[in-house]
Formats: structure tokens, C-alpha cells, sequence
């Protein structure tokens, strides 16, 4: 069936898939195959040791935990600042949203530089914070900070396009109904974008825990402390420990994996149910 | 009396659609600490931050500045980068296209999953995108073995950061444009050749002008992030200084032996590149709100 | 409950919308709001509901002044023209929305609402869909469903934006005579828009005819159709042949040639506008020196129980707009006139009626 041509008017098909498939399998499939091969070829209990070993456990926390934190937080910041870019019109709101996605074009290691000569603790707002106490750059408070900048668009560009095409009607319909403003947004306005929020937060969450760049300049990579898993990973690699980095690398990858499922599928209920069929 | 019924008529256009009626109006408090609220953690994690690349790239004088962007390392990093960006985004522009023509033209089975595929390096994480190259082409790689017998290098050199940059900017033309080719279907293309039209002049007349947006901001993307590209690049580069090290790689060797102004200094390229490329976004969205609303003066 | 306005006026930036506008609904009456696009119908009933607000004049609800109460004070019924269904709410949850989001002393409690949500939904016949959410029904379905939400509430009366008006002709017209039949059993004061004068007069006890912010005329259907007392009416209500003259002792001189009626009401020299339906004109054959506007035949449609034949003028005199007259008759006088495409013929009129002023441009 793949290839058939049942009457195809238009030209290309095979060529075009043909160099699709190619290419896909040279550059991403065959390469990214070689971690679960490289895996396999690896006693199971000594993956488990490794992937499960005091350090590897405590930056899988420090990920993940601020990755879900980072996500939480552009969840809420994201829903306001988009909300404030529909809703409102303000001096400066143009800019604001060309703006908003600096961090997808802004390469990953300027940012890093730039939020340690900030948060540093002789820096921009390090040195109104180190007197209280507050202590950012070179630990995971850091890392947070890192991952809140690259996740901020995620969750402003998936919310944004769902609350402008939002029909002012379906807040009329609910202030007809007797509504007040609060129910309102909190059971139609809300619960309607709740489906986007999700993507973008799922978005967000994934990009987080792969993220690199920007994160290790300002972490301080103290192991057992503030030191990531993708930099783990590098630190094997280094040590020559090409297995070990490998059996890490798999673990990550699976997880990459099963979230871009969640977030494929969480896509398709959203668009079956709220379907804009017909 | 006209005069102020046109600037009436003027305040009113500008307001968004929730803010012209009644039933979706907000008060002005409410307003007014949304707005706060949002501005106020825009401004901190993502103008700031923008601004001390600046001004930390000039906090030595404008001599250290150029002298560390004109420095033959920063230099070569500068050419490395131009060449693997030179390299990696025309072959993920074709990959785009080719794609993008199977995808939105045609009907075959397995096509969600493909599209999947290709998102796959958006979730992968970078430093483990360029570990899978290691494990290839690596010493104890599968052609380990092979390319040293050869004398062929890859990895801690040219070719690997290339092959690195092309996983993590692969899907970046592709996403621009299948969703567009998509929604504008196949009825125009269909129509050129039933006037005669060969499938390469349908693509070259018909298809691209359709696109051609998107195009160019999906290019751009894809350009600034293979500028950009630490992590994976990082893995296979081998930091050799004036052979194997690009701008963001050079930005933390500078940063790392703490020259900051000059690490700044070469930063603050990198983030005018960004800049460029969300001011080519702006303007090609600006151009596809007028074409939608010619009528609006 | 009885509605009435006051001298409504209402501007959105340069653009007068609502022109002083007063109007009484009495109780339990269907009215439709009729009215070319932008002549601000939508606006009044928006109004009238709470969603606008009118820069001057009073909302009269029961007797007493309305004009400043919130919209969620109004206890109207709002059908929206594109329904407004919560999509991620099922039909059910739809329903019963307006019960649940009472203040807590007032909400019926949860067995009540779903009685009451089932009821309703035996009402609109659609009881067996309740689980589905809007985006699984088809266009008429989503119709019922929106007006079983909003009569959730029980209103005393109902407001519907253009009801019928994104639903295909034959989902359209099944859906009128439901309407109607809704309207009678409820005992209920509604009101709704729309620009389809058909729909109007087959389902509406009254029609209020709007032009341009301010109401041309208010009648029953018939009174409309019949007697229409503006020329703005009378050509909104159907197809019209047009003829701009001047006043003289036996008819209205169009362009060169004199088109005989009686002018009673008017002084020779006066400038007109004469409207008649096609069913009204007459066809003559034959003497090119007989009264009537010189015209030609363009074409003959002959399908259907009434034929229809299209005149293009054949003097100086030409019609606004279209650049042809439309005349109808029965086959069996179709057949007795022999007449043939091309053929220069006198048009008269079996009824015409006349409106002063030439100047007053009338857009259809």
C-alpha cells in the first residue's frame, strides 16, 4: 500500500518520500538506535547499578524536580502573560510578544552566562539577594532559574493562539446564564484553555529535562547537589565510561520518549473533543 | 466634533475584541495586576537577561570588545560556525521540503507516526544527541575501528559537529511548513497541472510562492539554532582551540578561564543573530496579519 | 414580561448604530427584528439582553427601568448565532450550567437540576445525546441544545441573535415551525433577529422592520406584506420593478414615456418613486404608440406553475440597479401574448404604488 500509485496526479511522491525516509533513518533513527544497542549489549545488573547509583538518583531529583517546577511556574506566569497580551492593550505589548520567543533563538550558553552574571553572587540581583540569605547561582535555585528561561515561550505560544480565538460569546453565554465574572473564567474561560496549558506545560517539562546550555554555567555542578543529568552523562563520556554514559543517556531517551507520546496523544483528545469538525 | 469621534473611533479599533464588550471586559484593577504580573516576569527572566549580555560584553570599553571578537580563535570559531550552519541548514531545508510534499500532498499509511519521527530531536536531549554520533563514529564506536584504519576523523572534529548540528536543527523547516502545506491542501497544485503544468514547474510556480513565509522563518530558525548549538556540539567537538571550536563553545572557554567581557563580547553576536531572527518572524507576521485584512486601513 | 425601549441610541466610534429607537413588545408574543445587515437589529437585542450597553434611553423589563442592571440581572434567554456551546462541557453539563452557577442559597439541589436538565431536553427531543459533547452534534442539534440552556434558567423571555442562520435551507425551515410550536407551549415573550424577511413573516406574531438605526415600520405579517408604508419596505419585502417619474394628470411620465395611474395624494410636477411587484406588471404587445414604459424582451423562463419574463428597458428611462424589469404570469397568459425574445413591447402596472421624493437612495 505504501507505494502504490492509485491514480496519484501529482508527481513526487516516491522521490520525495523515498529521500524522507532516508534521511530520517541516516540522521536521527540508525544514530539514536545505537544507545538501546549499546544498552543491551550490557550486563542488567550492572544497568541497574549504574542507572541507579547515589549520584545518578540524585540528578535524575534535581532534573526532573526542577524541570516539573520550572514547567509549574511558566504554567501559571505563561497563562497571565499571555492573557495579558489577548486580552489587554498596553504600551509595549508588541514588543513584549516578538520578544517572547527570545529563548528558542537565543543560543542555550549566552543565556547560561547571562542569568550567572545576574543571580552570581556578586551580580545584577545576586547582590541584593546574598544578604538575605538568598542564594541563586551555583546551586539548584540556579538551575530552576535556567529552566524557567527556556521554557517560558513553550507554554506562552501554546496558550496564546487558543485564548485569541476564544469567542467573547462563550463568556456572554455564560453571563447570560447568571455567571459572575469569577465563575465565569473559572468553569468556561479556564476550563477551555486547560487542554493547551497542559501541552505547553508537557512542552515545557520535556525541554526542560534535556536542557544543557544554559543550565551548567549557573548550577555549579555540584555532584549530589546541583548537577544535572545531561551533564552526568558528559562526565562519564570524559571519564572514558562510554557505557555507563550510555545506560543514563537510554534512560532519558525512554523518558523523552514516553512524554512526547503523552503530549501526542494529549493533542489528539483535545482536537477529537473540542473538534472543530464540521 | 468629528475629530473626536475619529479618535474615538481609533481607541476603539486598537482594543482587542474581549476588551470591546461588555461581557468580557475586565476591571481595570484586575487589568492592571495582570498586566503587572505578567510584564514585571517577563521583564525579569527574559529583558534582563538580554540586556546584561550587552552590557556585560561592553563593561571593559569598546577595545576588549573588538579585540575579542576580532581574535583569531573568536575568528575561526566564527568560521567553523558559518560553515556547519552553511552545511547543516541547506540539507535540512531540502529534508523540509521533501517532507513536507509527501506529507501534505499525499495519503499514506503511517503517516502520523513519521510525523512523530520527525519531531524526535526536539525531545532528545542535546547532550545526548551528541553522544549517539560518539557511539558511531566514536574510537569505540561501530566504525571506530574502520575510520582510524582509514585515517578518517569524525568525531572531535569537523564532520561530527556537522552531523550534530544537522539531529538538533532537523526538524526546524519541516515543522514551518507542514502544517501550512497541509491546511492550503492540494487543490492549487492539482489545477496547475491540469493546465499543463510539469510537477517541478507546479512546485517551483505554485507550491513555494505558497509557502514562502514560512519558509524563510522556518530557515532562520533552524540558522540561529545551528549558530547556536552548545550541548550536542559540545559533546563531539573535543574543544580543540582555532580547529574544532564554534562561537558558543568559544563563549565558555573565554568564561571558563574567566575572560567575561570577552565572553560577552562573543556572545553578544550569538544573541544579535536572535534578535534578527525574531525580527524577521515579526515582520513575516506582520505581512500575513495585512494579507488576511486587506480592508483595514 | 413585557418589554419596552425607550429612545435608544447607540454609537460605536464614528458609526451610528441605533437611531432613537422605541419600541413596546407586549407579553407573549413572537416578534422578529427584521432588517438588512448593519441596520442594527443584532445591536438592539444585544441590548435589550445586557450585553451592550445604549449611550442614551431606557430598558423597560416588567414595568420597570432596566437600563443599568448587569446582564446576569436580566434573566433573559440569549441564543447565540453560533451557539456559544461550552465545548468542553457534555449537553448536560451545557444545561444545567445556569442552575449550577447560582449563589449556593438559590441553586436547586443536584437531583433537581437533573430533573430539570432532562425535562428540558425531552423538550427539544434530544434526550438521548446528553452525553455528547457540542462538538458531536450537528448544526440544528447544537440549535436545540442552545436554547434548552438558556430557557434552563426559565426566563421570561427569549432573545435569539439570528437563529436559523447557520443551518441549511431544509434543517432551516423544519426548525421554524418547531420554534413556533416551542413559543406557543411556553407562554413565553420572544424575540428574535433576522435578516431573511421569509422567516420573518412565516414564524413572527409581529415583525419590526429596521433600516439604517431606526424601525421603518411594525405590524403583523400581513400588514407588512400588504401594506408596506416606506419604499424601504416594500422593496425589502420581495422583488420590485422600479420607476423614478414626475407627477402628471394621468400617471407618472418615466423618462420619456407615460406610465398611466391614478395620482391622487399628489401635485402634478411632483417627483416619485413607483414600486410594483412582478405579478403586478402587464405585458402589451403590439402598437408602439399604446401608453406604458417602452421595453424589451430579454429572455423567458418558462419552468415552474408561473412564468417569469425579463424586459430590459427600450427607452431613455433605466431602472436603478438591476438594468431589467421582471414581470410574472401564468403559462396559459404566457402563452396568449406569443411573445418572443427580442421583441419590443409597452410594461404597465396593475398596481403600483408611489413614495414622494426621488432623492431618497434605498439600499437592499
Amino acid at each position: 500500500m505504501l507505494f502504490s500509485k492509485s491514480h496519484r496526479v501529482l508527481p513526487g511522491f516516491g522521490l520525495s518520500l523515498g529521500f524522507t525516509l532516508t534521511y530520517l533513518a541516516l540522521i536521527v533513527l540508525v544514530p539514536l538506535s545505537s544507545v538501546f544497542i549499546k544498552t543491551s549489549g550490557m550486563d542488567f545488573a550492572r544497568f541497574v547499578e549504574v542507572v541507579t547509583s547515589p549520584r545518578v538518583v540524585a540528578s535524575y531529583k534535581l532534573t526532573f524536580g526542577a524541570s516539573l517546577l520550572a514547567a509549574l511556574i511558566n504554567s501559571v506566569f505563561g497563562l497571565i502573560l499571555a492573557w495579558a497580551l489577548v486580552r489587554y492593550t498596553f504600551p509595549g505589548r508588541k514588543l513584549i510578544d516578538a520578544l517572547v520567543d527570545l529563548p528558542f533563538a537565543l543560543p542555550t550558553a549566552v543565556a547560561g552566562i547571562s542569568l550567572t552574571a545576574l543571580y552570581a553572587p556578586n551580580g545584577w540581583l545576586g547582590q541584593f539577594l546574598e544578604p538575605l540569605g538568598i542564594k541563586i547561582a551555583f546551586g539548584p535555585a540556579g538551575v530552576l532559574v535556567a529552566l524557567i528561561f527556556i521554557g517560558l515561550p513553550f507554554v506562552v505560544r501554546t496558550v496564546q493562539p487558543v485564548l485569541e480565538d476564544l469567542d467573547v460569546e462563550y463568556e456572554e453565554a455564560a453571563a447570560s446564564l447568571g455567571a459572575s465574572r469569577f465563575q465565569t473564567l473559572s468553569r468556561v474561560t479556564i476550563p477551555a484553555l486547560f487542554p493547551a496549558l497542559l501541552t505547553g506545560f508537557s512542552l515545557a517539562f520535556a525541554r526542560a529535562v534535556g536542557e544543557y546550555g544554559s543550565v551548567i554555567f549557573i548550577a555549579g555542578n555540584l555532584p549530589m547537589v546541583s548537577e544535572i543529568t545531561p551533564l552526568l552523562i558528559i562526565t562519564r563520556l570524559e571519564e572514558f565510561d562510554y557505557q555507563g554514559a550510555t545506560a543514563i543517556a537510554s534512560v532519558m531517551l525512554i523518558f523523552s520518549f514516553v512524554l512526547l507520546l503523552i503530549v501526542n496523544w494529549l493533542q489528539g483528545w483535545t482536537s477529537k473533543r473540542s473538534g472543530k469538525g464540521e | 466634533m468629528a475629530d473626536q469621534a475619529l479618535a474615538h473611533d481609533r481607541r476603539q479599533a486598537s482594543l482587542s475584541k474581549f476588551e470591546r464588550h461588555f461581557a468580557t471586559r475586565d476591571g481595570a484593577l484586575v487589568r492592571g495586576l495582570v498586566i503587572a504580573t505578567g510584564v514585571s516576569f517577563f521583564l525579569l527572566f527574559i529583558v534582563l537577561p538580554l540586556i546584561a549580555v550587552f552590557v556585560e560584553a561592553f563593561r571593559r570599553g569598546a577595545g576588549v570588545y573588538f579585540a575579542a571578537i576580532m581574535d583569531a580563535d573568536a575568528l575561526s570559531a566564527m568560521r567553523l560556525t558559518l560553515l556547519a550552519a552553511a552545511i547543516a541548514v541547506p540539507l535540512n531545508l531540502v529534508f523540509g521540503l521533501a517532507a513536507s510534499w509527501a506529507i501534505a500532498k499525499f495519503e499514506f499509511r503511517g503517516k502520523s507516526l513519521l510525523l512523530t519521527l520527525i519531531d524526535l530531536p526536539f525531545s532528545v536531549s542535546p547532550v545526548v544527541a551528541g553522544l549517539i554520533y560518539v557511539l558511531v563514529f566514536g574510537a569505540q564506536g561501530w566504525f571506530g575501528t574502520w575510520l582510524i584504519d582509514h585515517d578518517i576523523k569524525i568525531i572531535f572534529a569537523v564532520p561530527g559537529i556537522v552531523l550534530a548540528t544537522i539531529f538538533v536543527t532537523f526538524p526546524f523547516v519541516a515543522r514551518e511548513l507542514i502544517p501550512l502545506m497541509q491546511a492550503q491542501g492540494r487543490d492549487e497544485e492539482e489545477a496547475a497541472i491540469t493546465l499543463g503544468a510539469s510537477g517541478l514547474q507546479t512546485f517551483w510556480r505554485v507550491t513555494l510562492p505558497n509557502v514562502k513565509w514560512a519558509l524563510l522563518y522556518g530557515v532562520s530558525l533552524c540558522n540561529a539554532r545551528a549558530m547556536g548549538e552548545f550541548g550536542a556540539v559540545s559533546v563531539v567537538s573535543g574543544h580543540i582551540r582555532g580547529e574544532t571550536n564554534t562561537m558558543p563553545l568559544h563563549v565558555e572557554i573565554l568564561y571558563n578561564e574567566y575572560q567575561f567581557a570577552a565572553a560577552f563580547a562573543v556572545a553578544s553576536l550569538l544573541a544579535m543573530l536572535a534578535l534578527v531572527t525574531l525580527a524577521i518572524k515579526t515582520y513575516i507576521e506582520w505581512r500575513a496579519s495585512r494579507q488576511l485584512s486587506p480592508e483595514t486601513t | 414580561m413585557s418589554i419596552a425601549v425607550h429612545n435608544i441610541h447607540k454609537s460605536f466610534g464614528a458609526i451610528k448604530v441605533l437611531n432613537g429607537v422605541s419600541l413596546d413588545f407586549p407579553k407573549g408574543e413572537l416578534v422578529a427584528l427584521l432588517g438588512p445587515s448593519g441596520c442594527g437589529k443584532t445591536t438592539l437585542l444585544r441590548i435589550i439582553a445586557g450585553l451592550e450597553r445604549a449611550d442614551e434611553g431606557q430598558i423597560i423589563l416588567s414595568g420597570t427601568d432596566a437600563s443599568d442592571k448587569d446582564v446576569r440581572e436580566r434573566h433573559v434567554g440569549f441564543v447565540f448565532q453560533h451557539y456559544a456551546l461550552f465545548r468542553h462541557m457534555t449537553v448536560f453539563e451545557n444545561i444545567a450550567f445556569g442552575l449550577r452557577v447560582r449563589p449556593q442559597s438559590q441553586r436547586p439541589s443536584e437531583r433537581e437540576i437533573s430533573g430539570r436538565v432532562l425535562k428540558l431536553l425531552d423538550l427539544v427531543q434530544l434526550g438521548w445525546i446528553k452525553n455528547r459533547y457540542p462538538a458531536q452534534l450537528s448544526g440544528g442539534q447544537r440549535q436545540r441544545i442552545a436554547l434548552a440552556r438558556a430557557l434552563a434558567v426559565e426566563p421570561q423571555v427569549l432573545l435569539l441573535d439570528e437563529p436559523f442562520g447557520a443551518l441549511d435551507a431544509k434543517v432551516r425551515k423544519e426548525l421554524r415551525r418547531w420554534l413556533r410550536r416551542l413559543h406557543d407551549e411556553l407562554h413565553i415573550s420572544s424575540i428574535f433577529v433576522t435578516h431573511d424577511q421569509e422567516e420573518a413573516l412565516e414564524v413572527a406574531d409581529r415583525v419590526v422592520l429596521m433600516n439604517r438605526g431606526t424601525i421603518e415600520q411594525v405590524g403583523s405579517p400581513r400588514q407588512i406584506y400588504r401594506e408596506p408604508s416606506t419604499a424601504f419596505a416594500y422593496s425589502f419585502l420581495g422583488s420590485v420593478n422600479e420607476f423614478r417619474g414626475k407627477i402628471e394628470a394621468h400617471g407618472v411620465r418615466v423618462g420619456t414615456d407615460l406610465l398611466p395611474h391614478v395620482t391622487t395624494g399628489f401635485r402634478a410636477g411632483d417627483d416619485v418613486l413607483g414600486y410594483a411587484r412582478p405579478y403586478d406588471i402587464e405585458i402589451n404587445p403590439g402598437d408602439a404608440n399604446a401608453a406604458g414604459v417602452a421595453a424589451k424582451v430579454n429572455r423567458i423562463l418558462e419552468a415552474g406553475v408561473m412564468a417569469r419574463v425579463e424586459l430590459v428597458a427600450n427607452g431613455p428611462y433605466r431602472p436603478a440597479k438591476l438594468d431589467y424589469f421582471e414581470a410574472e404570469l401564468t403559462a396559459a397568459d404566457l402563452a396568449d401574448l406569443k411573445l418572443t425574445v427580442g421583441q419590443p413591447v409597452r410594461i404597465t402596472t396593475r398596481r403600483l404604488q408611489l413614495y414622494s421624493g426621488v432623492d431618497r437612495s434605498v439600499e437592499v
